[in-house]
């Protein structure tokens, strides 16, 4: 499926590179993308398209945390409660957050739209308490402007098929070599 | 006085190319290419002894000096992996003012004859880099990029690379691992960076901030550059500010302003940010011991918190107030640093899972008597054991607040003693 969709794509990332192998990380972002998650299958696809063993792109997907190897929401809200966050109110954000979700920590809304997850530092810490969803940062958090980004992430979702992961489309850009 | 590196703040829209240009932009790297030997440019940053803003302070000519000379493949790759819990400060840079880490970049690689340079983000800042994406691109159709850069015979692609979540990352060997598609884990030195680096080829990895010194070195000349700052840490330092000031964000000042101005003046953080007096400060995120109140005047340098044992690193000043529990705050980032090792040294897993736990007891009541004097025992047999410094960063935190605040880790095992939950710290470790 992978190497039909993404056909474009992939030539321009072994382009980029002098060893085929460095593609796999980009690859395994645009993998996750089509899939929803990082799915044995999907694994095994990006494996055959590097000439990779399939155990080394699933030991690449338990080490690296913005890969997904069980299933989340269409949006995940990854929360910063480290030290600097934290001092802010990180930790009264992601209880806001799950309750207003009605989830835990690490779940996903019945309606398969959102995943809370508290992450490590994002580097936006004078901007506190923030997250990221779907890697695009929403920062300065207050009540009033987490339920706005639920009823607009919600909206997007109706009016979206694909396409939920902002930035992503930096990996099937190549800055040309004119 | 105007930014030199955080320019876009004196410069509407610097991050487009016009802008940049016309604001003196590349006029550092025309400059090079017109006027100096590969060997001179190397020379130039050396002398100005811009020091690795990433956190080591590591003189970036040096580590240019150590490219071996003559044909053959080599690479520049810039560190943009800012990852430091409190660090943000590439990310600004990256976004507003991007052409200046590109002509640093591209100035080195003429300087030590990379025909490429890469950039690797952190996977999260895949929206924060469309711009410098975007910088890249109109680098190129200015012929800034790519064949015969500005009609010389220097040739120099530039790509992106975005990494996924791994704090390690930074780390520039591990930084290498990740861009050749393998698990972020540092690598056995030797052989350096300089002699086997991206595809075991010679390689400078330089820090977004650093690679923005270079081109003011350049236009400007190394006696200007020396003239700011320390003897010891010349130049201008973007320092950020998080925690409980008024006015959390980043601040350009010139090396050897102090501490206490950063946190306490009025056009940079304005003082506490509630009603509370200060406490403590981190000066260097999760990874320098934290510091208190007698350490606010020395000087922002590398040399600068030597006498209170601590260090400069990123510059990323973590502000607690009174009301934090320097225990909590301790466990917070161990906790940091028990997710964020790669786990390829024993010492470094095993002590950060194990301070952690430790941790995690001392807060929910169930601290013993020991547990103090086991921390700083896991902490002892981590420091000097591992392939790179996470595993001894991971014991600043616990070590200084042990030391400073003693009577905070007393009182959460004291409280536990009353409850009759304290054993000893063998049994303790055996049963959990």
């Amino acid at each position: 499926m992978l190497a039909q969709k993404y056909a474009t794509e992939l030539e321009i990332l072994l382009d980029k590179y002098p060893d085929k192998r460095s593609a796999v990380m980009p690859l395994m972002y645009l993998a996750q993308e089509a899939y929803g998650h990082l799915t044995q299958e999907a694994m095994q696809e990006v494996a055959d398209l590097l000439g990779l063993d399939p155990t080394q792109v699933l030991s690449l997907a338990g080490f690296y945390t913005l890969y997904y190897e069980e299933p989340v929401g269409k949006y995940v809200l990854e929360i910063c409660n480290d030290l600097p966050c934290a001092l802010r109110g990180a930790d009264d954000l992601v209880e806001m957050a799950c309750k207003k979700l009605d989830v835990d920590v690490d779940e996903t809304t019945d309606d398969g739209l959102f995943t809370v997850k508290t992450v490590m530092c994002l580097a936006a810490c004078d901007k506190a308490p923030m997250l990221q969803v779907n890697l695009r940062y929403e920062e300065l958090l207050d009540e009033e402007k987490f339920d706005a980004l639920i009823a607009r992430l919600r909206q997007e979702a109706e009016e979206r098929e694909d396409g939920h992961y902002y930035g992503v489309e930096m990996l099937k850009q190549y800055t040309k070599r004119e | 006085m105007a930014h030199i590196l955080l320019r876009h703040r004196d410069v509407e829209n610097i991050h487009r190319y016009d802008i940049y240009a016309a604001n003196g932009g590349y006029e550092g790297l025309k400059k090079a290419l017109r006027e100096h030997e590969p060997a001179q440019i190397i020379e130039m940053v050396r002398k100005a002894n811009i020091r690795g803003r990433g956190g080591a302070g590591f003189p970036a000519g040096v580590k240019w000096g150590f490219i071996p000379k003559g044909e053959g493949r080599k690479y520049v790759v810039v560190n943009a992996d800012e990852s430091e819990a409190g660090t943000f400060k590439d990310r600004e840079l990256i976004e507003y003012n991007p052409h200046q880490v590109i002509e640093g970049a591209l100035i080195c690689a003429y300087a030590i004859g990379a025909e490429a340079a890469y950039i690797y983000f952190r996977g999260e800042f895949m929206v924060a880099g469309q711009r410098f994406e975007q910088a890249i691109r109109e680098g190129y159709a200015n012929n800034a990029i790519g064949e015969n850069i500005f009609g010389s015979d220097f040739s120099c692609h530039f790509l992106t690379h975005y990494g996924a979540g791994a704090y390690i990352c930074g780390e520039e060997t591990a930084l290498l691992e990740s861009l050749e598609g393998k698990l972020g884990q540092p690598r056995v030195r030797p052989p350096f960076p300089a002699q086997a680096g991206l595809y075991a080829k010679p390689t400078v990895v330089n820090n977004v901030e650093t690679l923005a010194n270079v081109p003011p070195v350049i236009t400007r000349g190394p006696d200007w550059y020396l003239s700011i700052g320390t003897d010891r840490s010349p130049g201008p330092k973007i320092v950020c500010l998080s925690g409980h000031v008024k006015r959390p964000g980043n601040y350009e000042v010139p090396m050897g302003t102090s501490y206490r101005e950063l946190i306490f003046g009025k056009e940079y953080g304005g003082g506490m940010s509630g009603d509370q007096p200060f406490k403590a400060l981190l000066p260097s995120g999760g990874s320098a011991p934290v510091v208190t109140d007698e350490a606010l005047d020395a000087p922002i340098s590398f040399e600068g918190l030597e006498p209170y044992n601590s260090l400069l690193g990123s510059a990323s000043l973590i502000v607690m107030d009174a009301s934090v529990d320097m225990v909590w705050a301790a466990s917070k980032l161990t906790h940091f640093f028990r997710h964020e090792s790669c786990g390829k040294c024993t010492p470094c897993r095993e002590g950060t899972y194990w301070m952690d736990r430790i941790y995690e007891r001392l807060l929910d009541g169930r601290g013993r008597q020991a547990d103090v004097a086991l921390l700083e025992s896991v902490a002892g047999q981590m420091q000097g054991e591992g392939l790179c410094a996470l595993g001894e960063f991971a014991t600043s935190p616990v070590l200084s607040t042990i030391r400073l605040f003693p009577e905070e880790y007393r009182a959460k095992v004291n409280g536990a003693a009353e409850q009759g939950q304290q054993q000893p710290a063998e049994a303790a470790v055996a049963a959990d």
